[in-house]
């Protein structure tokens, strides 16, 4: 059932507002968090208004100004969109409380917050879009909007890294684009729906191109979700503020790129043209390759962020590879993690940040014995880390459960393996930390408890009772599971 | 018989009679110039307005000069194409409007009412060039036009601007020669100068068809010189970044189109000779070309320190845009063509006014020198941020529309290799964009820049209305699409295949 409504114009409309009232009256602290807090509390509210509606099967649309015969700016809220809003909407208020209590030392508050509203108003319309020109179009948007805050420091080796991540950002959006304008001549249509854009006798001409076509976008996209070896500006760009690499890299920008990822094969190939074409399990061994690789480079870093930003490429492709096996139970736990991986990762970040502003230290080594200092702290990074792992009654594992069954379901058990391997690669590289946090004593001898500001700590344990909930309570309705099985019911 | 009816030679005749009696005005006040060169130009927006609703709504219009009909006399026809004239008079308008302090303060005071004068006679030969249809008419209206750009290139005060007006002058010589001598090709083979006689007549002249392929050749070679494509741009940059700030606008954003249009006048009027004539591997080698020049201009762009010399070798990338959208000869790449020839004057002017500005305000040109000029002149380089991204092609600026429309009909023409050049060179010229926006913003800024020190309104005032109008054409492109569509089936439905 489709119903018009305004919302989904309103969500990402009242971040834009926001960025514009923070850009005016944002010298003041007051009105800079006033706006920033109120806006992603309102957000929340409207995309949280369309939850209900949509578990029962309910389709939101706005419809906006017409580009050309053919192709306009739409939005359409179906379950997968709703959800991915969903997730950064509520990630949104958290990072704000955490960045408020982060940033205070920092210069540039008023651009920080100011793009950073605009960043999660162009991923709501990323994840609201209708047609793949208005993903695009968001898609850019985010682009050029997270620059300013990855190039936050102002240091050469910032200024680096944002040029790294333009240029391949960029890039991809230049592919993206092509592969738009190819598949528009194609098809004649780029809407999102449910059975994919091609009709039947274009797939029956054109099946070596169609190939190569979703090569392309997977390329395009690909930067952005760091599929290897597409991923190098991600761990470069840890360089940036730590709200920054919590929001943007566990969840807006990176976030994105999967998105898109999911949507090209949902609804712009749609998933019996994807397995009919073969490419569906390229892209699984591609994913998979990324899952190990991820790890593996995640083992051999000492600096905490760049450990944590090779688990997210590691952990990405999670959402990859269940996409691109395409069975029902695949699905789900692809969609799912994109809920499960950014809680726990946020999680892991804000934790960092923590230990950063208190103490100082930023590598793992020196990270000996801080358990005792903030027990709290390292207690969330433990549950985070644990859901990694895959243990029960945390969201890790409800991915992981679902992505072995949809190896299963799609006949192979390779899959399973590498599932298994990803979850020993995850204990090797978080249990030392954890444990050398908690059993060992510091280095300066120093064990008295010294926990992170409140606004730093609140966020931590927030998201880490979320990650509990949403590996214990899946089943409840509401819960993301839900919303991602009523997807997955209508796409089959 | 009211005065709207006479409004397309009017269109014509007030600015070169504001323009005479400029140098009159100058004699008694030099700050009154600056007031009637806007005067003049703000009736001619007020009646290219009132011209191109007309044309919306019926279609075109034909005048004739003095009642003298068609056969010897001078025609005007104002059609689709035509529209171009509100665009010349509101971007001419905006110029002069931000010309009053930039003139004051670059140029020798008694050269003021020159400056002025040569502003309006440049508009007035490119209004009379985009509405004639007479041929000898469209030669002296780009004569004048050309050598108000050559004189204006000069009136620069640093002696280098003489050598680049020269370079100019020399090439453009040249390619008013050939326009001429083609002009006199089709005069000896069809007896008349009236465009729509000769699109009659050239069908029937079957015994000179050598002849007026030769005609065709020396136009194109002509407009390109003008238009400045590859390998004949190179006049460009220099002219183009030695000028005073206003006049790179003018000539950047409007004087290269002209070359442009005169080329879509070339398709009007060779369109019944399809059958005759095959053009087909000449436009190819253009579309080639063209496509060369997008990249080779972004890629000598990257390269430049100086802001306006990296804005001159931008204009000659984007040149290469329109002319690849006007190669393919296919419905989608026609419209993005054309639809740039209005999108690219718009956002070249303004980047070339925020120069211009930011050149005021700081006295620097260089970007090593332009550290931190964005705490300076924050609302400049907001806008200026919005023409990067603009021309850059970032959705949803009017930039990306031609880039879209352009990369579909390559697809359509079955040529995906230009599409794909098409949007890498966009993605090249980011590059340095990119390096204006880090300078401007994220760079620690000189001590100089820490205050705010905005540049003067009647600077602001038109940068912050192109900026506005890069984003609501880019949003709202339906409206100057529903225009251009008309014309580009004009165009086609009997265009040479």
């Amino acid at each position: 059932m489709e119903v018009s409504s305004l919302r989904p114009l309103l969500a990402p409309a009242i971040s834009m507002l926001c960025a514009i009232l923070v850009f005016l009256t944002g010298k003041s602290p007051f009105w800079r968090r006033f706006w920033s807090l109120g806006a992603a509390a309102i957000k929340l509210g409207i995309v949280l208004s369309m939850l209900p509606a949509a578990l029962r099967g309910t389709i939101f649309f706005t419809q906006l100004v017409p580009f050309t015969p053919g192709i306009d700016i739409n939005f359409r809220v179906d379950q997968f969109g709703l959800f991915f809003a969903l997730v950064s909407s509520t990630l949104w208020i958290v990072t704000t409380i955490y960045a408020i209590g982060y940033m205070e030392p920092e210069h540039a508050k008023v651009r920080f917050f100011g793009f950073f509203a605009i960043c999660v108003s162009t991923t709501v319309g990323i994840a609201f879009a209708g047609n793949l020109f208005t993903l695009f179009i968001f898609y850019e948007l985010l682009t050029i909007a997270a620059y300013p805050l990855v190039i936050h420091e102002e240091t050469p080796e910032a200024m680096k890294a944002g040029r790294k991540y333009l240029v391949y950002t960029l890039t991809g959006g230049t592919i993206i684009l092509l592969s738009i304008a190819f598949t528009f001549y194609l098809s004649g249509t780029l809407t999102l729906s449910k059975a994919g854009v091609f009709s039947k006798d274009v797939i029956a001409d054109n099946g070596r191109i169609l190939i190569l076509l979703f090569a392309s976008y997977m390329v395009g996209f690909g930067v952005k979700a760091a599929i290897m070896p597409l991923h190098g500006w991600l761990p470069s760009a840890m360089v940036a503020p730590t709200p920054v690499s919590a929001l943007l890299h566990a969840v807006a920008v990176v976030k994105a790129g999967v998105f898109g990822v999911s949507r090209v094969i949902y609804n712009v190939f749609g998933l019996t043209l994807v397995k009919q074409l073969g490419a569906g399990m390229v892209l699984a061994y591609v994913a998979s390759f990324t899952i190990i690789a991820g790890s593996i480079m995640a083992l051999l870093q000492d600096n905490l962020k760049r450990r944590l930003a090779y688990s997210t490429v590691s952990q990405l492709s999670y959402i990859v590879m269940g996409a691109a096996i395409g069975t029902p139970a695949a699905v789900t736990g692809s969609i799912i993690h994109i809920a499960n991986q950014a809680f726990a990762k946020i999680t892991m970040f804000f934790v960092a940040g923590s230990i950063q502003r208190k103490t100082g230290k930023t590598e793992i080594s020196q990270l000996v014995g801080i358990g005792h200092k903030m027990p709290i702290t390292m207690a969330t990074f433990t549950i985070a880390a644990l859901s990694f792992v895959g243990v029960p009654l945390l969201a890790g594992f409800i991915t992981k459960w679902y992505l072995c069954l949809g190896s299963l379901q799609a006949g192979t058990f390779v899959f399973v393996i590498v599932m298994l391997a990803s979850s020993l690669l995850n204990a090797a590289y978080w249990l030392p930390i954890i444990y050398s946090a908690y059993f060992k004593n510091p280095l300066d001898g120093d064990i008295k408890m010294n926990e992170a500001h409140w606004t730093m700590l609140y966020p931590c344990i927030f998201c880490a009772i979320y990650t509990i909930a949403l590996g214990t309570f899946a089943e409840v309705p509401g819960l993301p599971l839900s919303l991602a099985r009523t997807f997955v019911r209508l796409i089959f | 018989m009211n005065i709207t009816h006479h409004f397309p030679i009017l269109l014509d005749m007030v600015p070169i009679a504001a323009a005479c009696t400029m140098l009159i005005i100058g004699k008694f006040r030099r700050e009154w110039c600056y007031y009637w060169a806007l005067f003049a130009i703000s009736i001619c927006t007020v009646m290219s307005a009132g011209l191109v609703w007309e044309v919306y709504k019926t279609g075109p219009i034909s005048y004739v000069v003095g009642s003298w009909e068609r056969w010897f006399g001078i025609e005007i026809y104002f059609d689709h194409i035509s529209a171009c004239t509100l665009l010349i008079s509101g971007l001419g308008l905006l110029i002069i409007i931000f010309s009053k302090h930039y003139i004051a303060k670059e140029i020798d005071e008694r050269k003021i009412p020159v400056y002025y004068s040569l502003i309006l006679l440049n508009l007035a030969g490119m209004l009379g060039f985009v509405i004639t249809g007479d041929l000898f008419n469209l030669f002296v209206m780009m004569e004048i036009l050309s050598l108000s750009g050559y004189a204006l290139v000069a009136i620069g005060e640093e002696r280098i601007a003489q050598l680049a007006a020269f370079k100019y002058l020399v090439l453009g010589a040249v390619s008013s020669l050939s326009i001429l001598m083609a002009i006199g090709f089709l005069y000896s083979i069809t007896g008349s100068l009236n465009m729509h006689e000769i699109a009659l007549y050239l069908p029937r002249a079957k015994d000179h068809i050598p002849v007026a392929i030769a005609a065709f050749a020396l136009f194109i070679m002509g407009f390109s010189v003008k238009a400045a494509l590859f390998p004949l741009h190179i006049w460009l940059p220099d002219a183009h970044s030695i000028a005073p700030s206003p006049v790179s606008a003018l000539l950047s954003g409007l004087v290269v189109k002209i070359g442009i249009c005169g080329l879509l006048r070339l398709l009007f009027i060779y369109r019944y000779v399809g059958g005759l004539i095959n053009v087909e591997p000449v436009l190819n080698i253009i579309a080639w070309l063209a496509a060369i020049t997008i990249v080779m201009g972004a890629f000598f762009a990257v390269f430049q320190d100086d802001i306006k010399m990296m804005l001159a070798y931008s204009t000659v990338s984007n040149i290469g845009y329109i002319f690849l959208g006007l190669c393919l000869v296919q419905s989608n790449a026609l419209i993005g063509g054309i639809v740039h020839i209005f999108n690219h004057a718009i956002i070249k002017v303004l980047l070339f006014l925020c120069a211009g500005a930011i050149i005021y305000q700081t006295g620097c040109r260089r970007l090593s020198d332009l550290h931190g000029v964005g705490r300076k002149m924050p609302i400049t380089m907001a806008c200026m941020s919005i023409g990067v991204l603009s021309i850059v092609g970032i959705p949803p600026t009017n930039g990306f529309i031609c880039k879209w429309f352009i990369a579909i009909g390559a697809m359509d023409a079955k040529k995906p290799l230009f599409a794909a050049a098409l949007l890498f060179g966009a993605l090249f010229i980011f590059a340095y964009y990119i390096k204006i926006l880090n300078a401007a913003y994220f760079k620690k800024p000189r001590a100089e820049f820490e205050k705010r020190d905005e540049a003067p309104m009647t600077m602001l005032v038109p940068i912050v209305l192109l900026a506005i109008a890069c984003l609501a054409l880019g949003v709202g492109a339906y409206f100057p699409l529903a225009f251009i569509k008309p014309a580009a089936k004009s165009l086609l439905s009997t265009a040479i295949r």
